[in-house]
């Protein structure tokens, strides 16, 4: 499988990225150079394996169901790049 | 001096840890050109050199590492200091927390010289990917310290800190370690709590350390593992006295040497030098068996998929709304998501991004990331299979010594086929060990590897002390 610049440029959408035109030639040769390389795992025939998500394989791990303190609000907001007393703002989400 | 001559010597009075802290900020001071480090806490810590100087002199009661110095890798969170990742997007976010590892050296009065350089997000095998600048090796500045936890190995290798701590996904501390002389080790996957470590890829990511001997690797591990509450992936498994198997004997212990980490592409003078290693535990009673570990070549394919996506559901978060750096002028708020994202990250990690959300998206679900995941428990199998007849399994850490300084940067995949030896204990949770065995024609040290089954981080250390005798 190899990706087109075009792909690229639809998947950084999905991750929220704008690229630079220049940049994306490159990044294009470089992701299918990677690509290309990890197609090799198609030799292993894996119809009947079980996929391994986490090397623990743990379940249900529960907590206590308590009242704790935590950040407080001026605390949590104190490293936001904008904000009012009580909260995060952002630039317009709706237009009019 | 080690760690436990430096803790008898302050206990005693006979070096004082206000001095030591003064000839450590003197050491950063003149290795400055090796970029080791992000930030140093002069004052704080010679505040807290005057307090536990005051404290010893009194009599009082110290902490279990009254006097040692470490560095922190600049991705674990220290309270009311920055936590930068080496990266634009964190440049200036201020931790208002402590990670549970930092919590537990504060408890053993370990003093924090300062945090240290490192590929941005743990993302490289070089630490050139940083904000900062590359960090250069102190035995030959024109080469890499490795990566990612360049800083922390590069901050031990010169005297500034008896001990460091790094994170590993994929062999960042083990491979700098080689690079540099050192001993580093990556516990078992859950052994150390990861909470207040920035994520890269969670189901990867552990904290480790860097030190100048397995003995001070061991206590340095010692008091940072355990169970955490904040972290439902830490083990339960109580944590041994790691120190107490240096010196303790190797004969009857069996170990393998698989076959494809002695193949082609790894440089003969390390070879050799592992070899001379492998034949002094045979001289010493242990049993050697070479062996073969066929899925080792899938392994860089299979970590790279399960990173990259890992790594782009994770940093998701950097999205310039709560913390963080985010871009001006944006029209609205999709604009400033993705100026704030695209203007705040590092090449290497939009590479990472892109590879990992392209291996998740729609249609390619299955043909990669499911693929590695099964690929993933066959390499798993394997070596738990291994372990069956094998305490340890010994091998190189690194296919060569230390590269050049921009020699890899523009090849991402030559870059990532430099973790061909380290990435498998990361897949299979394993615990592993970088332990420096010698020195190439050019003077650039290399390390051996030993892995050991997941919690049997006595082992690395029992090994890892004889190769030092």
């Amino acid at each position: 499988m190899s990706v087109s610049v075009k792909d690229v440029e639809y998947i950084a959408g999905l991750a929220k990225l704008r690229l630079k035109e220049e940049e994306l030639p490159k990044l294009t040769e470089q992701l299918n150079k990677i690509l290309n390389y990890v197609e090799h795992l198609n030799e292993l025939d894996t119809t009947e394996v079980e996929p391994l998500a986490h090397p623990l394989e743990m379940k249900n791990v529960f907590r206590p169901d308590e009242l704790k303190t935590s950040l407080s609000r001026e605390k949590a907001l104190a490293n936001a790049p904008q904000r009012t007393d009580e909260y995060f703002t952002v630039p317009k989400v709706v237009r009019r | 001096m080690d760690i436990k001559e430096t803790l008898n010597a302050v206990k005693q009075r006979k070096l004082s840890v206000k001095q030591r802290v003064e000839r450590a900020l003197k050491t950063i001071e003149d290795h400055k050109d090796l970029n080791a480090f992000t930030q140093v806490f002069a004052e704080e810590a010679l505040e807290k050199a005057k307090i536990l100087d005051d404290r010893l002199a009194a009599g009082k009661e110290t902490g279990a590492l009254a006097g040692v110095i470490m560095a922190i890798k600049d991705n674990i969170n220290i309270k009311d200091h920055k936590t930068t990742c080496a990266s634009k997007i964190l440049e200036s976010f201020i931790s208002p927390f402590d990670a549970t590892v930092i919590e537990k050296l504060k408890a053993a009065d370990v003093i924090f010289i300062g945090k240290t350089n490192m590929d941005e997000f743990a993302m490289g095998s070089s630490s050139e990917n940083s904000i900062f600048g590359a960090v250069k090796n102190p035995h030959d500045p024109e080469r890499v310290a490795g990566g990612s936890s360049g800083g922390s190995a590069v901050a031990v290798a010169i005297g500034a800190c008896d001990a460091a701590l790094g994170s590993e996904t994929g062999g960042s501390i083990r491979q700098p370690a080689s690079f540099t002389g050192l001993v580093g080790v990556k516990p078992t996957y859950g052994r150390v709590s990861r909470y207040g470590l920035v994520a890269y890829a969670s189901s990867l990511d552990q904290i480790g350390a860097f030190a100048k001997t397995s003995e001070d690797a061991a206590l340095i591990l010692k008091t940072i593992a355990g169970h955490d509450v904040h972290d439902s992936t830490s083990a339960t498994e109580p944590v041994p006295d790691y120190d107490r198997v240096v010196g303790k004997e190797i004969k009857g212990l069996k170990i393998g040497l698989p076959e494809e980490y002695f193949a082609e592409g790894l440089d003969p003078e390390i070879r050799s030098g592992i070899m001379n290693a492998v034949r002094r535990l045979e001289k010493e009673g242990a049993k050697i068996e070479t062996f073969s570990l066929p899925q080792t070549r899938y392994a860089i394919a299979t970590y790279y998929i399960i990173a990259t996506a890992e790594a782009s559901s994770n940093l998701a978060r950097y999205d310039g709304v709560r913390y963080g750096y985010r871009a001006q002028d944006a029209g609205d708020l999709n604009e400033m998501y993705e100026k704030t994202r695209s203007e705040g990250f590092g090449e290497e990690v939009k590479r990472r991004i892109l590879l990992g959300t392209y291996v998740l998206s729609a249609g390619y679900y299955d043909a990669y990331y499911k693929k590695a995941m099964q690929v993933r428990r066959l390499i798993k199998d394997e070596l738990n299979s291994a372990f069956q007849k094998y305490d340890a399994i010994v091998t190189p850490t690194t296919p060569t010594t230390a590269f050049r300084l921009g020699e890899k940067i523009d090849d991402p995949l030559t870059m990532y086929l430099m973790d061909i030896y380290t990435v498998t204990a990361n897949l299979a949770g394993i615990c592993a060990m970088n332990v420096p065995v010698g020195k190439n024609s050019d003077r650039l040290p290399f390390g051996l590897q030993i892995m050991a089954p997941a919690f049997k981080e006595d082992r690395l250390f029992q090994l890892g002390a004889f190769f030092e005798k």
